[in-house]
Order: structure tokens, then sequence, then C-alpha cells
């Protein structure tokens, strides 16, 4: 145990986790690789996780954001049930970001849900920094 | 939303909230002044857990093992939780906390907690907070305690003082007599899994761990027999399990169990003992740094310090010149 008081400043904590069933990882391990590179402490959850799942863990790591990764489709229905969960267990305060193939129609019923952002094809892992760290709210 | 006062985040998480015990342990990892004050209302109801550290290479199967584990505890009701430290870039300071991937969520089990947890430029293998997380768990109600190691490779023997039994995983295959027979992570464990039993090599891998750990148990036999006070090698169970099929399993934590029962409570128990002392050490080390560095002393410490460097003064001096100037009560 170590002395508390000495504090440093501390990395912003994501969680990048893929709801659903397709099995299309690569995008959500580049990010997760990524943004370690940007100095984030990135939990990762892998592959096929439920909604309950993905809060469990935003919960029990305390997380600043959630970054949602879906290329399925399902985002219509797994994004806003993610969105209600947090809300639920009182956690409004997280970020939680979607990344993905999110067709421009749907953005703004997301953002709606509780979304901060959408990142599609072509966003840089820098954008993806920046953003998260220009409107996370560190805790703790 | 969650209290900010840290007398009410305990009275929460003491009750069962499971988000006020996240943001305490969010503030032991950051150091807030949160930390302390909750430490100090939470250490005094710490102390019945059962800590396990569980340690081995990158890749040994360690987070799978972990995931078995809870799985047969909670068979029985214990409730459970697990701290897994992975490492810190030192570069950008970021980590990939990955030891959930290979864990099921138990989602919905409030009596399951796994808290993801870097290392943040810690060489032993556990995270410098990892001790006062495990204690925040302990005081909140979890019965076992695992605390899962970065990837080791021979010396990171760290956990073997935060845990009260820590196990040392091994893959078939990874070496010969000669390996096990080295100074380090194995001489700490009290018990050695061979993890990937179903690989070809693991009895092979087990057989000669046992022959070789023999050696050692001779010798603390005969070191017993002279009352011979020094140190005296453990000696490990080697138990061979395959995490992904739960086989073997169920006799790892039996003998989790066997071990637990057969220590010696509070201060007796020497390892507790110096847990203690490693912990109280660490902070009052902190303190007197931060007394030295801090306020009116700043000045006449950095004047100390700058001495040393340009070899005026040498470094055993220096201490005892600050430790001086700490006696004076008009600092």
């Amino acid at each position: 145990m170590t002395d508390v008081r000495a504090a440093p400043a501390r990395p912003l904590k994501v969680l990048i986790a893929k709801p659903g069933l397709d099995g299309h990882d690569r995008g959500a391990k580049v990010l997760a690789r990524g943004l370690r590179d940007e100095g984030f402490e990135v939990v990762y959850t892998g592959l096929r996780q439920t909604p309950d799942m993905v809060v469990t863990a935003a919960l029990q790591e305390d997380v600043d954001v959630v970054g949602l990764s879906i290329l399925s489709g399902a985002h219509m229905t797994l994004v806003p049930k993610v969105c209600r969960l947090l809300r639920e267990q009182g956690m409004d305060d997280v970020l939680v970001v979607v990344g993905g193939i999110i067709p421009d129609d749907d953005v703004a019923a997301l953002k709606e849900a509780g979304v901060a952002a959408t990142f599609g094809p072509g966003t840089t892992i820098g954008e993806v920094a920046e953003f998260l760290r220009s409107n996370a709210r560190p805790r703790g | 939303m969650l209290p900010s006062d840290p007398d009410a985040l305990v009275e929460a998480a003491l009750g069962g909230d499971r988000r006020a015990l996240a943001r305490i342990l969010t503030a032991v990892e950051n150091r807030t002044p949160t930390a302390e004050a909750a430490l100090r209302r939470l250490y005094p109801k710490a102390g019945t857990a059962h800590l396990v550290g569980i340690t081995g290479p990158p890749g040994s199967g360690k987070s799978t093992l972990v995931s078995a584990i809870i799985a047969t505890v909670r068979e029985g009701g214990r409730a459970v939780a697990v701290v897994a430290v992975d490492p810190s870039s030192p570069i950008t300071g970021g980590a990939l906390l990955g030891d959930r991937v290979r864990m099921q969520s138990y989602a919905g089990d409030a009596d399951v907690f796994i808290r993801s947890m870097a290392a943040r430029g810690h060489a032993g293998g556990l995270a410098p907070t990892s001790t006062a997380a495990a204690a925040v768990l302990d005081a909140c109600g979890f019965d076992l305690i695992l605390l899962e190691t970065v990837g080791t490779g021979q010396s990171e023997v760290e956990v073997a003082a935060a845990a009260d039994t820590t196990v040392v995983l091994e893959a078939p295959e990874m070496g010969d007599e000669i390996q096990a027979s080295k100074a380090g992570l194995l001489e700490v464990a009290d018990i050695v899994v061979v993890n990937k039993g179903d690989r070809p090599g693991a009895g092979r891998t087990a057989s000669q761990l046992r022959a070789m750990l023999v050696g050692s148990v001779r010798a603390g036999r005969v070191r017993e027999e002279a009352k011979d006070d020094r140190p005296r090698p453990k000696e490990p169970e080697v138990l061979v399990t395959t995490a992904t099929t739960g086989d073997g399993v169920p006799e790892l934590v039996a003998a989790l169990e066997r071990h637990r029962e057969g220590r010696p409570s509070g201060a007796d128990d020497p390892a507790r003992r110096a847990r203690a002392a490693a912990q109280v050490w660490s902070i009052l080390g902190d303190r007197l740094r931060a007394e030295l560095e801090g306020g009116t002393r700043r000045i006449a410490t950095a004047a100390v310090l700058d001495a040393v460097a340009e070899h005026a003064l040498d470094p055993f001096a220096a201490a005892d010149r600050l430790l001086a100037s700490l006696r004076t009560t008009d600092g």
C-alpha cells in the first residue's frame, strides 16, 4: 500500500466492447491498441457481449468512456439498450461513443439515445483520442 | 449520482453498492484524498478474505484459470473478487487491459467483481495499489480475492508478499529440470499448477517439477530437524489443470482451501506480518519524502541533493542530514 496522498495525473479509462453477434473485431482491436498508444487505459472485453455484460464491465471498471463497435447493423437495438442500462445504474456521466458502420440516418436517433459521437470508416485514432480527451469527465 | 464524500461512499460500498465500490477502487488507483479517507474506514473491516495470487508467464492461462476458479467457487456460494493487472506502456503510460476477454462476465451475479488494473510503471508484477485494492474488496465482503499478476518471468515475486496463498502457473514443455531448479518465482509458490493439461507433455512437466521441488522440500526438513531458523523452502503441491474445460480446477480450489486452513491467523502469520510491515514502511517512506520535499524544507532538501550530485556529499551522509532536519521543530 503506497501513500495514497501522492497523486500523479491519471490516464482516462476506456472500455472497448463489441456487443452483438458479428465477429468482425479487427476495428475494435486496432482502436484498443491505438488508444493504448495514445496513453489511455483501455479495457478490452472481446466479442459477443450482451448489453448487460457491457454495463457490468463498465460499472466494475469505473470507466470514463464506453466505446461500442458494431458492424452487424444491430446498432439501433443494442446501443439504446446499453445507454438505458447505464442510466439505470446511475452512470449518466459515462461518455458513450459508437464505431462501425452506422448509416447517417441513424446518427440522430443514436445521439437522442445518449451517444456522444459515432465514428465511421476512415476515422483516425488521433481523432477519436482527441474527442475522448475533450469530452470525457475523469472520475475518482 | 454517487456521493463524493468519502464516508458516504464507504457506507454505500459496505451496503453492497458495487458502483460505490468501483469508485473507491478508482480513488485508490489514482491515490486521491478520497482513497486515504476510505481506506482508513475500511482497513479495520478487512482481514478475513483469502488473498490468492495467480502468477506465471504470459499466455500460461492465468485469466482463463481465474475464470474457471470463479465458476467452481460460486457453486459453493462464496463471493469472489478479482484484481487483474496488465502492464502499462513505459512510453505513453497507456495500457491494454485484456484479462476480461478470457473471463466470463458473470453479469447479474453481484457476488462476482472483476477489476482490471494497469501496473502504472510498477515492476513487481502487480500495480502499486493492488494491495490497497484487495483490502477494499476484503472489507466489502468478498471472501476470496484473486490477484492476477502481469505475465511474469522468473523474478516477479512481489505477489507472494501480497497474497496469503501463491499459485504459480506453468505451461507444459516450457523448460527442463534446470529451469525448475532456478531460484525465483517457483520458490515462492504454495501451489504449482501445470495448466493446459490437455496438451502433450503436461504430465511429464508436472513430474519433472515434482522431482525438482522434492530436493528443496528435503532441504527444508533437514533444517527443521536441525532447528535451523533460516527461512525454509516451501513444499508446494504440483497440480495439473485444463482451465478451458475446468478439469482439475475443483482439486485446485480444494488445495487453496487446505493451504488457507493450514495458516496461522493474524500477526502470527509471518506473511501477514510482512505484508503489514511493507505497507507501513512504504507509506512512511512516501510521507517522509513528501515532508522533506514540501513546505519550508524544500530548499534545504534540494541543496543536500545537489551536494550529492556534485559528489561533495555522500548519499549516506545526505540521508543522515535530511533525517536530522526532520527533528528540528521549526521545519
